[in-house]
């Protein structure tokens, strides 16, 4: 094995890069999981939508790409918040395989849509000229991108560290997640809190996915599957319910993944089950994750 | 009173084999084909209805399983000359090339296939509960697809196999005088024997015992259930039925890829199962049927649509919102499955009488 020392800085960045979209991603689905113990599988989709949002804003608007890449998210969050209100509010009472059900049908209703709106041809993902310079620092030639994305992530990771630790909002979050019902005996406004959660997860969610627009610019109604399934896979290896977790899973799976392409390009083909098989390895060896709490059974 | 609906059971089944072979004789090609993928669907629906519906593990790996099954099939099912075709790209392994099985034993090897996989998947996984359970599950289902996809010199890769054989009803045609078209009897023969099979299941030790699972695990262990041996029994045994359906669907199809058992032929058969109520054996079977009747009249909704004085334009996908949508509102506003009840209602009325 002979890798250049270029050649594997090459390979890092694109692994950071990744692993910060993944990061983004998992966020929603530890954060959904915490408060309401439930596998949110439309997140994946929702991830789409941001990406087709900002698509459709950038192409058939006015509006400067930078306005909308930052309204794009909003409008993501807010259907995020609607798709709570619409497909789990109502089962909130009923057993945990009803309200998954419930979100596997908010997946594919969600994918069907975007095939019957968008059309199911592949769009080409309108990159401002500005994010897709290809940059050579020192023999390095890397995208412009995979150094602005590492960035954004850790500006909004530490916006959101200090909106979960140091608002009142995000106290109600946390006590949320420790226990649901003393929580709710203290007066805490539940439907609020679980809204502003999906709100939050779904514009992480759309920022990741505008990320992910610009560094991999083919679009389709199916993009969100994939990455969805593995950033859920990137919360669990971190401890679900646990954002710190997340965020080491997303960084962790996104590397794993393409250092296995960059050193075994044989096993190539096995990129996507990688993912899967840490998950299961993860599972049967620690099932709590790597940061999570162990939670007694209770009769 | 149990002995008359004993009766009953075997007289619906013999008018159901009557009509079957009338069907056989009288229908054109397409609507035999659309009541052969309902078949199909009722044995691939009982068997996820097993795992999920009765024994309340919450199993999403279906179509990995009948992965499993249709390669199986597939690969003993194929002659020489069909195998040597498809594998072009890549020569075949010389040991599988030669393979060769009359089809009802290598229906049977693509179902033991498929539970061997089950076993050796669920004895790890079946520790996990509810969500863990169901990720780990697709999981593993998408781990066979991408080994199918690269174990070329075994199964074509991603190009698939074409030209599978269809199952032949000569000696059954032999003895009755009726002309060959498709496999209808098989299919439904199958699909009959299944759910005789897990109506014999249910009503036994084990059915009980899974039923007690489902409702509480803690309670069932404290009256001395094996709660693992009876797990990964429920989970081997779905796999074998998943396995089953799969070869069915391949050599019904003729012709399988990779590609074809994505989630979304899991979501299908959840589909079924939701629809047709979590643990009802009655349900599964109409509602699969039901489905997959849908699932072809449903197709106009695809092209232009005439909506009384304007036409829309084609519109891919529709049908398929349509699904997600009809899955969606049986989940949030009618619980326990929409045939479940609606048979509930109409055996309480004529039980009045």
């Amino acid at each position: 094995m002979n890798m250049s020392i270029q050649e594997f800085l090459q390979h890092m960045t694109n692994g950071i890069s990744l692993g910060s979209l993944y990061a983004l991603i998992a966020i929603g689905y530890t954060m959904v999981y915490g408060i309401l113990r439930l596998i949110n599988f439309a997140h994946g989709d929702i991830f789409m939508l941001g990406v087709y949002i900002t698509f459709y804003g950038i192409g058939f608007t006015p509006i400067p790409w930078y306005i909308v890449f930052l309204l794009a998210p909003i409008l993501t969050g807010l259907l995020g918040l609607l798709l709570e209100k619409l497909a789990y509010k109502p089962l909130r009472e009923s057993p945990r395989i009803t309200i998954l059900i419930s979100a596997i049908g908010a997946s594919f209703l969600l994918q069907n849509l975007g095939i019957l709106v968008f059309g199911g041809r592949p769009k080409a993902f309108p990159t401002p000229a500005i994010l897709g310079k290809i940059l050579n620092i020192g023999g390095v030639s890397v995208a412009r991108v995979n150094f602005i994305i590492p960035i954004v992530t850790i500006i909004l990771l530490f916006g959101l560290n200090f909106f979960i630790l140091k608002t009142k909002t995000g106290m109600a979050m946390r006590a949320l997640s420790k226990d649901y019902e003393a929580a709710s005996l203290m007066g805490i406004n539940i439907n609020g809190i679980i809204s502003i959660t999906f709100f939050i997860g779904s514009l992480l969610a759309a920022m990741g996915g505008i990320m992910w627009g610009v560094k991999y610019p083919q679009i389709i109604p199916h993009m969100g599957v994939m990455p969805g399934l593995k950033c859920f896979i990137a919360a669990v290896i971190g401890g679900i319910g646990n954002i710190t977790g997340a965020v080491l899973g997303g960084f962790i799976l996104g590397l794993g993944e393409i250092l296995l392409i960059a050193f075994l390009p044989s096993l190539t083909g096995y990129r996507d089950a990688f993912a899967f098989i840490l998950l299961i390895i993860i599972l049967l060896v620690k099932p709590t994750g790597l940061m999570g709490e162990k939670i007694a059974e209770k009769v | 009173m149990k002995k008359k609906g004993l009766y009953l059971q075997i007289a619906i089944i013999v008018l159901a084999l009557v009509a079957l072979i009338f069907m056989n004789i009288y229908m054109d090609n397409y609507k035999i084909k659309i009541l052969n993928l309902s078949a199909i669907y009722v044995v691939l629906a009982l068997g996820m209805n097993l795992i999920n519906g009765f024994t309340g593990l919450f199993s999403l790996g279906h179509a990995g399983f009948m992965a499993v099954g249709a390669y199986t099939v597939a690969l003993l099912t194929m002659p020489l000359e069909t195998k040597t075709m498809n594998f072009y790209m890549k020569p075949m392994v010389p040991f599988l090339l030669n393979l060769n099985m009359p089809f009802i034993f290598a229906l049977l090897a693509g179902g033991i296939m498929a539970a061997i996989f089950g076993f050796l998947i669920g004895a790890p996984v079946l520790k996990l509960t509810d969500d863990y359970l169901a990720i780990a599950t697709l999981g593993f289902s998408e781990i066979i697809r991408i080994v199918i996809i690269n174990l070329q010199s075994v199964t074509n890769g991603s190009l698939g196999l074409k030209g599978i054989p269809q199952m032949t009803t000569e000696s059954i045609s032999g003895l009755f005088k009726i002309p060959i078209k498709t496999n209808l009897l098989w299919s439904w023969g199958i699909a009959i024997l299944t759910v005789v099979f897990m109506k014999v299941l249910m009503s036994g030790s084990y059915g009980k015992a899974f039923k007690a699972i489902r409702e509480d695990e803690i309670a069932a262990r404290s009256m001395g259930i094996n709660l693992f041996k009876h797990k990964v029994m429920s989970f081997t045994i779905g796999s074998f039925l998943a396995g089953v359906g799969g070869g069915l669907l391949a050599v019904h199809l003729g012709t399988i890829d990779p590609a074809l058992f994505k989630f979304a032929l899991t979501f299908n058969i959840l589909l079924i199962v939701v629809l047709g109520g979590m643990g009802n054996i009655n349900g599964t079977v109409i509602s699969a049927i039901i489905i997959t009747v849908a699932m072809e009249a449903l197709r106009f909704l695809d092209g232009p649509l005439k909506l009384g004085f304007m036409t829309t334009k084609g519109m891919p996908g529709l049908r398929m919102v349509v699904f997600s949508l009809a899955l969606m509102i049986i989940v949030v506003f009618k619980r326990d499955g929409f045939i479940k009840n609606t048979l509930g209602k109409v055996r309480g009325k004529y039980a009045k009488n």
